[in-house]
């Protein structure tokens, strides 16, 4: 699953707009394999924490509703072009990623 | 047993609100480092996932904009974008009143991050998105109407 994520950040004035992708299946545990029948159990992304600098600015908590291979974009004031941005992801199995870029 | 111990204390300093029973007894042992509200995610209606996350009461608010398409083909993928103009915008949760879990994600906000919140949704039949804001104590919520043609929930 640690496939690797996309991140994007750039200022736009005095505020930064991260954009950034994630490769996850996402599971809700409510569908059925189409083959079988049988439930497919639950897999995704539980929460997500977003970092300036090492500081947190975001810290998300998602349930299976959140669309498969999860798009997120926010935004940030007071940060700086050149400043570092980490975007983390935990799922419901444990499995985790992490991405970083510079705002530019 | 440590663990379990570890959430009673972490949810009952971080979230008063939160039943501090209800996070000791719901929460698995291998979710114990991370927070997450599975009374409000496992919740199967809309009440209950409004509760859980502490939006019962929540007063309807015009500095909200959600924007989502008015007919969405495919539910599996709905582009949700919440921003929120009432100063002191704390955290930003997306609801999808008729998914069988209707709480989607919760983000809360610090340290500069704005009111905005842009991201892709499963809905699985028609109804409206809500997006709850909590700022300063308060809770505010907004909500726009998606149609959608093919659900997006499996099944």
């Amino acid at each position: 699953m640690a496939e690797p994520m996309k991140i994007r950040a750039s200022m736009a004035g005095d505020t930064a707009e991260v954009k950034c992708l994630m490769n996850h299946p996402m599971e809700t545990g409510l569908r059925k394999d189409a083959k079988t029948g049988a439930l497919v159990p639950a897999l995704h992304i539980t929460n997500v924490t977003a970092t300036v600098n090492g500081k947190t600015v975001l810290d998300a908590q998602w349930g299976g509703g959140v669309s498969k291979n999860p798009y997120l974009a926010f935004k940030v004031k007071g940060a700086k072009a050149g400043d570092k941005v980490m975007v983390s992801w935990v799922d419901n199995t444990g499995d985790k990623n992490s991405a970083e870029a510079s705002i530019g | 047993m440590n663990n379990l111990r570890r959430n009673v204390l972490k949810g009952a300093g971080a979230a008063g609100a939160v039943s501090v029973a209800v996070m000791a007894g719901l929460l698995k042992p291998g979710m114990a480092l991370a927070d997450w509200n599975k009374a409000g995610f496992e919740s199967k209606d809309l009440n209950g996932a409004m509760s859980a996350i502490g939006a019962g009461s929540a007063a309807a608010s015009g500095d909200i904009s959600v924007k989502a398409p008015d007919i969405a083909e495919n539910g599996a993928v709905v582009p949700v974008e919440i921003t929120s103009n009432i100063a002191g915008t704390d955290s930003i949760a997306i609801v999808s009143e008729k998914n069988t879990m209707p709480l989607i994600a919760d983000f809360k906000l610090m340290n500069g991050a704005q009111g905005f919140i842009s991201t892709r949704i499963k809905m699985g039949s028609t109804s409206n998105v809500v997006a709850v804001v909590k700022a300063g104590g308060k809770v505010y919520k907004a909500h726009k109407e998606v149609k959608v043609t093919i659900g997006g929930c499996g099944g």
